[in-house]
């Protein structure tokens, strides 16, 4: 059996054959089923089946793009649960983006940021307010709400404010001890919740606990973008130019000083990395990245107000990178999925089913214990289990392997040479020159 | 405006005074962690909070077997701290065991990731317990000091207005001064206190001297948990209501006084506490006058925040603490 299994693991062919098969069963039986979550996930499943796959990256991306371009899409849109499953699908597109922002923090550059969730409240009401008739409340100039055309600006621009949040908080706290940042961060994700609450007066900026409501929606050509199934390729092609800067960012020398001074502060400051400078890039990245996505959020649910911020909101992005592995790409878009689904999809219909049990007689669980409340106390139950016993995640972060002899032929030409990273200890230990 | 301000001083004083013992007994539970293991315990607002919860089921208890109405009110109070202290002292130590300990050498992100763990994790099951028993997680305490004191400060200056409290206020303030002066003979005259402060200054060479680290580590978690415990009790005496999220804000605003007052440092953190209470007392009576109106009570708990900002921004090692340097 051992031997059948290591000689599987060996054949492309094979692989290749079964994960084929694998792929249209799950989506033949979505198209059939009409509407069956379980079809749905396993589908959904396949991508991370795909991951480890012997094949070289290329084919996996492109395998990967047909799947969750096409193939999901088109076997959902088959049932009657299709604009469901793309909002479910969408959000875990949000969601990766968001926690690869919160990766660059806490996995690349060790700091700990418990309220993340502020800088996805800052891009969603930037969006808000001005694609609202909200802006012309408090500005006597231009016309509001802005149409929908505007929103692939806002992206940025909800980016950059963020960042600008970002950079705020961050000098005071960076410039002392490491430790204060978690504290200071949960203090601002909860002020910034109360302000966004309460700023309808003595201005009228946020509305207050009314909350902003219909927020135009995107437009591209004339055409608007609305449910959730054209959502869903708003929300991919981010997420696809964010997989592309974190990957880019990784292994650029701000990415290796990162990874530096989580390592080993003060053996990264002998090596010349600047610490407040980068601790300041990672955050200012991180939370531009949050801000993004909340323009997205906005846009999508068309209507934002503070109580979609909480500290729960920041801590279910806390445990997808946890969950998934600090400082891993592939890691973190795995957590991020496993949670949302979870938190979306399979709590939900735990309770549901629980609740028609309750009512057919079967068995009676108090409404105190249905999963769907139950949210705290599995994420700080995950969080505890997987910090004691896999601090890696599910997917450990691997270094990139470099070829010292390569690097050194490549840089004879300059006078640099190149740091050679090799392992975790090398990479805090700085280069060898 | 002035007159305002004068006028509402007495109140402002002896809300203050309450809130501000309350945030120094549970500064203390941050900065006596903070002092030995360097680390932030965002648990204990939850301990805080746990503390309440026990507290008030005691006194459930006690009054549903007709205890309560045979013993004076002051025994009972009595009882019902001491068990939710000792109880929380031991949830404490249970926490550091399981939790913190086996991190011990782990990055300081690791154990920072789990405190945060376990104050979520107490929250809920605080939250099912309270609901499986009563229905809502909101639980209200039966009020044991009901009387209504009515200060004749006016009499002292025709300015000021009247102070009015409860006399649980009195209780309050006697029993956190009573914390306070113990801890502070505790840590300062005792020979656990000098293990504790040799573990908190290195705790190598305290091993060396035959210390056991473990246990002094064990004996500051229940000490700093019971007395967060036992503040939790304070707490729901005074204002009654409470619920599993009271922990929370409550914690980072004592953190706050922890740093405020110089982290690690215990008087310090007493001081800060005072001082945060004050201020936001006086910011929740006076903010809407002071800016016409434009930002109300509602934004009384930002300026915990702003202190700490600032805090860290001009006197990072707090008032009354030591600037370290970081030793290679």
């Amino acid at each position: 059996m051992r031997k059948l299994v290591d000689l599987f693991s060996q054949n492309k062919k094979a692989q290749l054959l079964l994960f084929i098969v694998y792929v249209a069963v799950t989506s033949l039986s979505l198209i059939l089923a009409q509407q069956s979550v379980v079809a749905f996930l396993l589908l959904l499943f396949s991508i991370l089946l795909l991951y480890f796959l012997k094949l070289n990256t290329k084919a996996k991306w492109i395998i990967g793009l047909l799947i969750v371009a096409v193939l999901i899409p088109f076997s959902a849109s088959q049932g009657q649960a299709y604009e469901s499953y793309m909002d479910v699908a969408t959000l875990v597109g949000i969601y990766c983006a968001m926690a690869l922002g919160l990766n660059i923090v806490v996995g690349f550059a060790g700091l700990l940021d418990l309220g993340f969730i502020a800088f996805f409240a800052v891009g969603a009401y930037t969006y808000g307010i001005f694609a609202s008739a909200q802006a012309s409340k408090f500005l006597h100039f231009g016309h509001f709400p802005l149409s929908g055309e505007s929103f692939w600006i806002f992206i940025l621009i909800g980016g950059i404010v963020a960042a600008i949040f970002g950079i705020l908080l961050g000098i005071p706290v960076l410039r002392v001890k490491g430790d204060y940042l978690a504290i200071v961060t949960l203090g601002f994700g909860e002020i910034i919740r109360i302000i966004f609450n309460n700023l309808d007066h003595p201005i009228n900026i946020t509305n207050g606990s009314m909350g902003i409501a219909s927020i135009a929606p995107p437009k591209i050509f004339g055409i608007v973008i609305a449910n959730a199934s054209q959502f869903y390729y708003v929300a991919l092609a981010i997420l696809l130019v964010v997989i592309y800067i974190v990957t880019r960012l990784e292994h650029s020398k701000i990415g290796r000083a990162w990874k530096a001074i989580r390592d080993n502060e003060i053996a990264g400051q002998a090596m010349g990395i600047p610490l407040v400078k980068t601790k300041l890039t990672a955050f200012a990245i991180g939370a531009s990245f949050s801000g993004m996505m909340g323009v997205v959020f906005a846009a999508k649910q068309t209507y934002v107000d503070a109580t979609s911020f909480t500290l729960l909101e920041s801590t279910t992005v806390l445990v997808m990178v946890l969950l998934g592995g600090m400082g891993s790409v592939p890691g973190v878009i795995l957590g991020a999925a496993v949670v949302t689904i979870l938190n979306l999809q399979v709590l939900t219909e735990v309770s549901n089913w629980l609740n028609q049990l309750n009512t057919n007689g079967v068995i009676s669980v108090p409404d105190a214990l249905s999963p769907a409340k139950m949210q705290r106390f599995i994420f700080g139950l995950l969080l505890i289990l997987f910090a004691l016993y896999r601090p890696k995640g599910l997917i450990p972060a691997k270094n990139q392997k470099y070829d010292a002899n390569k690097l050194k032929k490549s840089t004879t030409k300059s006078m640099y040479v190149e740091p050679q990273v090799s392992n975790d200890k090398k990479a805090s230990g700085g280069s060898e020159i | 405006m002035l007159a305002h301000i004068i006028q509402t001083l007495p109140q402002v004083i002896v809300d203050g005074l309450t809130l501000g013992v309350v945030y120094a007994v549970v500064a203390i539970g941050y900065t006596m962690v903070y002092g030995i293991l360097e680390l932030i315990n965002f648990a204990h607002g939850e301990i805080f909070m746990s503390g309440a919860f026990i507290g008030t089921t005691v006194l459930l208890i006690l009054s549903s077997v007709g205890f309560l109405s045979s013993v004076p009110a002051i025994l009972a109070f009595i009882i019902i701290i001491v068990i939710a202290s000792l109880a929380t002292g031991f949830l404490g130590m249970g926490i550091e065991r399981v939790a913190y300990r086996p991190l011990r050498s782990a990055p300081k992100l690791i154990t920072l990731i789990t405190a945060i763990g376990v104050s979520f994790l107490l929250q809920d099951i605080v939250r099912f317990i309270a609901e499986l028993k009563t229905g809502n997680y909101i639980v209200s305490a039966p009020s044991l000091f009901n009387d209504k004191i009515h200060l004749k400060t006016s009499a002292i200056l025709p300015q000021f207005g009247d102070a009015l409290f409860k006399s649980s206020f009195l209780v309050v303030l006697i029993v956190a001064i009573i914390m306070l002066v113990a801890l502070d003979f505790f840590v300062n005259r005792t020979k656990w206190g000098m293990a504790m402060r040799a573990v908190a200054q290195d705790r190598e060479t305290a091993s060396l001297m035959s210390i056991n680290v473990n246990k002094v580590i064990s004996v500051t978690f229940f000490v700093g948990s019971a007395l967060g415990g036992a503040t939790g009790v304070l707490f729901m005496i005074q204002y009654g209501t409470i619920d599993p999220y009271i922990g929370f804000i409550l914690g980072i605003k004592a953190f706050t006084a922890a740093v405020l007052g110089g982290i690690g440092n215990i008087r310090g953190a007493m001081v800060g506490g005072l001082l945060i209470g004050f201020l936001e007392m006086f910011a929740a009576a006076n903010l809407s006058t002071l800016t016409h109106g434009a930002f109300g009570a509602e934004y009384k708990d930002i300026f915990a925040f702003a202190i700490l900002i600032a805090v860290l921004i001009f006197k990072p090692e707090g008032l009354f603490g030591k600037a370290v340097v970081e030793k290679v």
